[in-house]
């Protein structure tokens, strides 16, 4: 059994601080993605994990040893690497045996997990080659299997996706999900795809400038984003977002700006006093198109997808947003058209970019 | 278009190919010249140097100079001693200079870039200079032999060894061959279990042939063509290496005929190993395929 417990966990190089402070647990059996942009610090981290980098203070529990100074390879953690790193001078059998071999495993249980190994990740006919003579996929399949083998107790995935193409990307991905099912083991899974994070995690970490921004679930991060960055990363297209007026009433809050005429909402409103400047968040597939609707704005780009049509649209305020609408939508470049949306889809978010609670 | 392209594109193909060939010669006549002098008695040896007949083996040919050459010096002692010691060194120094080399590249130590800079400014120190002070040392060094605990190192073979072993040349090369591999590849060995040895031994070295071979030729030239140190470090015959041996040609009347054949004898080991060395470089660079 091997969870993962981070207990304030700082790094820094000098004087740049690179993550700063994390308090994070995961369960054993666990899926968990950190993403966030580039340089938020989610490899780092993973890093750190792997005992490849010194955790400069805090503490980082495996199970329940603290690991802070124990070597790479007395963790119980196996890493695949987004360049793969595979042993040019060795065979396929080899690279994956090389962890094995350096334990002085015998000869015929090595060789006999190395063929389970192959045949779960279906490369037994690679065996002999070198990684030289590999494609893209088959040499990231080269990896996995070498962390495989190991029966580490913690999978570490640093990107490792992002070298192959969209399509081989996709089959990796059901791979990678199938192989935790599998194995069952906690797996920690680096990626800046937020695709990749929703649909591979049990659990998302948002971690940006070296900060963790929320932990849940895949759903919980999109229907429920704590704040304004979270709200931004995670969905696709990106959420939109609009400042706009707000004034208490007796119904609720009432809300207007440039872009958005008079909105009435059911809210507490108990974080905002009238006439605070606040962003509201709408996700592009809560547009409806409706003649009473609260946004007008004018059509500048039409993107027809066949299931859906993504419609950019120029707001009477004078910001942009895009609108994720039906596929058989007859709006065309140049239309002045008026969207409506659901009051409960609408984000709102304080001036510090929190989610203001409902 | 392409019968406008095609003649340029041959132009410069034969002119590559001449600027080659005149490369290749600048190299080779010097070579031609020893070999077939060698095989030339002295007076006509020295007749034909005015003449394109210096390069070709015309006129009265014969191994008469070979003979002679072995008579005059123990020729296979002197080969055989400059073939060990620089085999030595050479083995040696890659092992060590490797090591170091992985050291500076991949390791974290205090005072790492103060102490390669030292050894990378020691590239600037003549040879000559520091000859003399490293000749007062070696000679009040003790050495445990065959022979029990002695002291002083001259007229041995070790002390035309173990001050050769290191060098900043030899270090550095390793260093930025190490330097440019990808770090994923130790980080996966320590991963996996190794021990920074064996990180060494069974990741880095195997895909270091490129370097491997460009350091062991250099050291081997440099080696094999010893001549101001072995000569101060050893006075007896025994240890002497072939390039101290040369001597035993110079002396009241040179034959020159006998140095050229002494010459093309001395040579034939430093082909025999580039040539070795050379197919395991283009082998290695072949085999590894370190991209991706």
């Amino acid at each position: 059994m091997a969870g993962l417990e981070f207990k304030g966990v700082h790094k820094s190089y000098g004087k740049v601080d690179v993550i700063k402070g994390v308090d994070l647990s995961i369960a054993h059996g666990e899926f968990v993605v950190f993403v966030g942009p580039s340089g938020c610090g989610k490899s780092t981290l993973l890093r750190m994990v792997a005992g490849l980098e010194d955790i400069t203070a805090g503490e980082l529990t495996i199970g329940e040893r603290v690991v802070n100074q124990v070597q790479p390879r007395d963790r119980g953690v196996a890493m695949v690497f987004q360049s793969y790193a595979l042993y040019p001078h060795m065979s396929v059998y080899d690279n994956v045996g090389f962890g094995l071999r350096l334990k002085k495993t015998p000869k015929d249980i090595r060789d006999q997990k190395i063929r389970e190994a192959a045949r779960i990740l279906q490369m037994e006919h690679l065996l002999d080659r070198k990684p030289a003579q590999l494609s893209g996929g088959q040499r990231q399949r080269v990896a996995i299997g070498r962390a495989i083998v190991r029966q580490p107790e913690v999978f570490l995935f640093d990107e490792p996706l992002s070298n192959l193409d969209a399509a081989l990307r996709m089959d990796m991905r059901m791979e990678i999900s199938k192989l935790h099912q599998e194995l069952g083991a906690t797996m920690i899974y680096v990626t800046h795809d937020q695709v990749e994070a929703m649909t591979l995690a049990d659990k998302i970490v948002v971690l940006n400038a070296g900060v963790v921004q929320q932990v849940g679930s895949p759903l919980e991060l999109y229907h429920h984003p704590e704040n304004l960055f979270v709200a931004g990363f995670i969905g696709s297209p990106k959420m939109n977002f609009l400042k706009v007026t707000a004034e208490k009433t007796d119904a609720g809050l009432t809300i207007a700006g440039a872009d958005l005429e008079e909105t009435t909402i059911a809210a507490s409103g108990s974080q905002v006093s009238t006439g605070d400047r606040i962003t509201l968040g709408l996700r592009p597939h809560d547009f409806i198109e409706s003649a009473d609707g609260r946004l007008r704005g004018v059509v500048e780009l039409v993107e027809r997808l066949g299931n859906e049509t993504i419609v950019n649209v120029r707001l009477a305020g004078g910001t942009q947003v895009i609108a994720a609408l039906d596929g058989d939508s007859h709006l065309e470049v140049g239309h002045e058209a008026r969207f409506g949306f659901a009051p409960e889809k609408l984000h709102l978010f304080d001036a510090d970019g929190q989610t203001i609670a409902r | 278009m392409a019968t406008v392209a095609e003649p340029n594109k041959n132009l410069k193909t034969g002119l590559k190919y001449l600027l080659l060939v005149l490369v290749a010669l600048v190299f080779l006549f010097p070579m031609v010249f020893m070999v077939v002098s060698s095989l030339k008695p002295d007076l006509q040896l020295l007749r034909d140097t005015s003449s394109i007949a210096a390069f070709l083996p015309v006129g009265d040919i014969s191994l008469d100079n070979y003979f002679a050459a072995f008579r005059r010096a123990p020729i296979g002692l002197f080969v055989f001693n400059s073939v060990f010691v620089t085999g030595l060194t050479v083995i040696g120094s890659l092992f060590l200079c490797s090591l170091a080399g992985f050291a500076f590249a991949f390791l974290e130590f205090r005072g790492k870039n103060l102490v390669l800079s030292i050894v990378i400014a020691t590239l600037i120190v003549p040879f000559e200079t520091i000859a003399v002070p490293m000749l007062m040392v070696v000679n009040t060094l003790p050495f445990v032999g065959p022979n029990g605990l002695q002291w002083g190192w001259l007229n041995t073979y070790h002390v035309q060894i173990v001050p050769f072993l290191a060098d900043a040349l030899t270090i550095f090369l390793f260093v930025q061959y190490f330097r440019d591999l990808p770090k994923e590849l130790i980080e996966a060995a320590r991963l996996d279990g190794a021990t920074w040895f064996q990180v060494y031994a069974m990741v880095i070295m195997p895909i270091a042939g490129p370097v491997i071979a460009t350091a062991a030729i250099l050291k081997f030239l440099a080696m094999y063509n010893q001549y101001l140190w072995p000569l101060m470090v050893t006075q007896s015959e025994q240890f002497r290496p072939v390039m101290v041996g040369l001597q035993y040609f110079f002396q009241l009347n040179t034959a020159w005929g006998e140095v050229m054949a002494y010459l093309s004898l001395i040579t034939l080991p430093v082909l025999a190993f580039y040539l070795f060395l050379q197919r395991a470089f283009i082998a290695s660079i072949a085999s590894t395929g370190i991209k991706g």
